[in-house]
């Protein structure tokens, strides 16, 4: 699942390695490194607090348009931050299929 | 027209870099480089130039504010020294791995413990590895000359790499010298405006810094080191320019009296003079001794050194630095390595002198010189001494 993509030689590097493409860090799809588990969201215990959003060390949380917090897991590592954070216990850890 | 006045060597670095039509510094003051950041803080309060000095309150602050400075394109120049240099040690590699054209002047001081202020060459030996630009000045002409020089090479488009020019503590920085100053166009001739490869701006978005993953480092490193190596190239052109238009000529390896030369001594930095004087006297009393001076350590002049030190049966190299349980002094260990595939290559030993502003005299230089003459094998471990310690 990752896709970033590197320079094919050592010549193609940019000088100090600058990047000129902002936004880049987004093409690099770290979901690729959860281990098997990921969060899930409980909608009835969830009171909005958006706590599991401040402490979620990728950014991948965000609120749907009713309020509601929910993980990208494109980007989500699985470090199970947010389920220990949750003042409800409205996010869990469950194994992923497969 | 360029204008010889007596000038104490710092504050002539300090007028240097005034010269430079330098945008930011920022530096920190400490023992022996004091007077450089001291004079350019008058300077830019006599509204003599236009340049932000940033009062910053250590050494690690100073080299990151000229280095995010330079990140904005702004033509940037900080000091330090010793202890000072050290902790900046941890943004050192960064500027480099950056490429942002940094210019340092080091005061080169001798490394705690036990505190000292004077001079040695460990504070520089120990960021031999980072990537930088380092040129040794031997005498506050060199000082003034090299740090104009500095800016023109660290800006090239080819190098963009930071640079550091060495000057002795005390022996130069403390030294009142007659020293030719350019004049403001004669620099601006030189050196024109800095045009930066990229700049942090906000309508043309650039990451400098970027972390990097296993799959990109071994590249990354690649790069730093093609380029450093490469980098000489464009100094040697500087210096050729220089010398067409100040006529003093600049060298990776300046020879002394080396012609037919049986026995060379190798020097680095405000040694060279005294060393001289030794030679001329040995030269006198009948011996075929020769002097090389080194004054570009990186990258590092090998086929200079190769060509300079030909047909010698003894090389005696003079460091100012001890690399504790290693092979030899720094420089030693360099020279060594560098001639090991040389056919004939000269007997080659180290003398371990002038720590912590230990006086090294004239008939320091001949008893070294005449001890090492008379070898003829060097052990390839413990092929060096600590020269002039009482009891040994």
């Amino acid at each position: 699942m990752t896709e970033k993509k590197w320079p094919e030689t050592w010549q193609e590097v940019s000088p100090g390695c600058m990047v000129f493409t902002p936004g880049s860090a987004q093409e690099y799809h770290t979901g690729s490194w959860r281990l098997g588990r990921k969060p899930v969201w409980d909608k009835s215990k969830c009171i909005k607090c958006g706590v599991c959003y401040i402490f979620c060390p990728e950014g991948c949380i965000s609120a749907d348009e009713y309020g509601y917090f929910t993980g990208d897991l494109t980007y989500c590592k699985g470090c199970g931050i947010c389920p220990h954070e949750c003042p409800t216990g409205a996010v869990i850890m469950v194994d992923e299929e497969g | 027209m360029s204008k010889r006045v007596g000038m104490e060597v710092a504050i002539a670095a300090a007028e240097a870099a005034a010269l430079c039509n330098i945008d930011v510094v920022a530096a920190y003051p400490i023992t022996p480089n004091t007077h450089v950041a001291e004079h350019l803080a008058d300077i830019v309060a006599d509204g003599r130039i236009d340049t932000e000095f940033i009062t910053v309150e250590s050494e690690h602050s100073a080299l990151s504010a000229v280095l995010g400075a330079a990140g904005t394109g702004a033509r940037v120049f900080t000091a330090t020294s010793s202890q000072g240099l050290l902790y900046m040690q941890e943004i050192i590699p960064i500027a480099s791995a950056m490429r942002l054209p940094v210019v340092m002047i080091i005061a080169n001081r001798a490394i705690s413990g036990p505190l000292n202020i004077w001079n040695d060459h460990s504070d520089i030996m120990l960021q031999r590895d980072t990537g930088w630009i380092s040129l040794f000045a031997e005498n506050g002409q060199e000082v003034v000359d090299m740090l104009i020089q500095a800016f023109k090479i660290a800006e090239h488009r080819d190098v963009m790499l930071p640079v550091n020019v060495n000057m002795d503590g005390f022996q130069l920085t403390h030294m009142v010298e007659p020293i030719e100053i350019p004049d403001q166009a004669e620099v601006d001739s030189f050196l024109p405006a800095y045009k930066p490869y990229a700049t942090l701006h906000p309508d043309r978005p650039v990451t400098m810094g970027a972390f990097a993953m296993p799959e990109i480092f071994n590249e990354v490193m690649k790069v730093k080191n093609t380029t450093l190596v490469n980098a000489k190239k464009i100094i040697l052109e500087v210096w050729k320019e220089w010398e067409s238009l100040f006529g003093r000529r600049y060298e990776p390896v300046t020879a002394y009296k080396t012609e037919g030369a049986e026995v060379l001594l190798l020097t680095m930095g405000s040694m060279g003079e005294t060393a001289e004087m030794a030679i001329d006297e040995l030269r006198q009393e009948g011996m075929a001794a020769g002097l090389l001076k080194m004054k570009l350590w990186r990258p590092f002049p090998f086929e200079e050194l190769r060509e300079a030190s030909r047909g010698a049966r003894v090389l005696v190299v003079a460091d100012r630095a001890v690399s504790f349980g290693g092979p030899g002094g720094p420089l030693f260990a360099e020279v060594r390595s560098a001639l090991y595939g040389e056919p004939k290559r000269p007997v080659i030993t180290d003398y371990i002198i002038g720590l912590g502003g230990r006086d090294v005299m004239i008939e320091d230089f001949k008893k070294i010189v005449k001890e090492a003459a008379g070898m003829d094998h060097v052990p390839a471990e413990c092929a060096y001494d600590i020269y002039g310690v009482r009891g040994s």
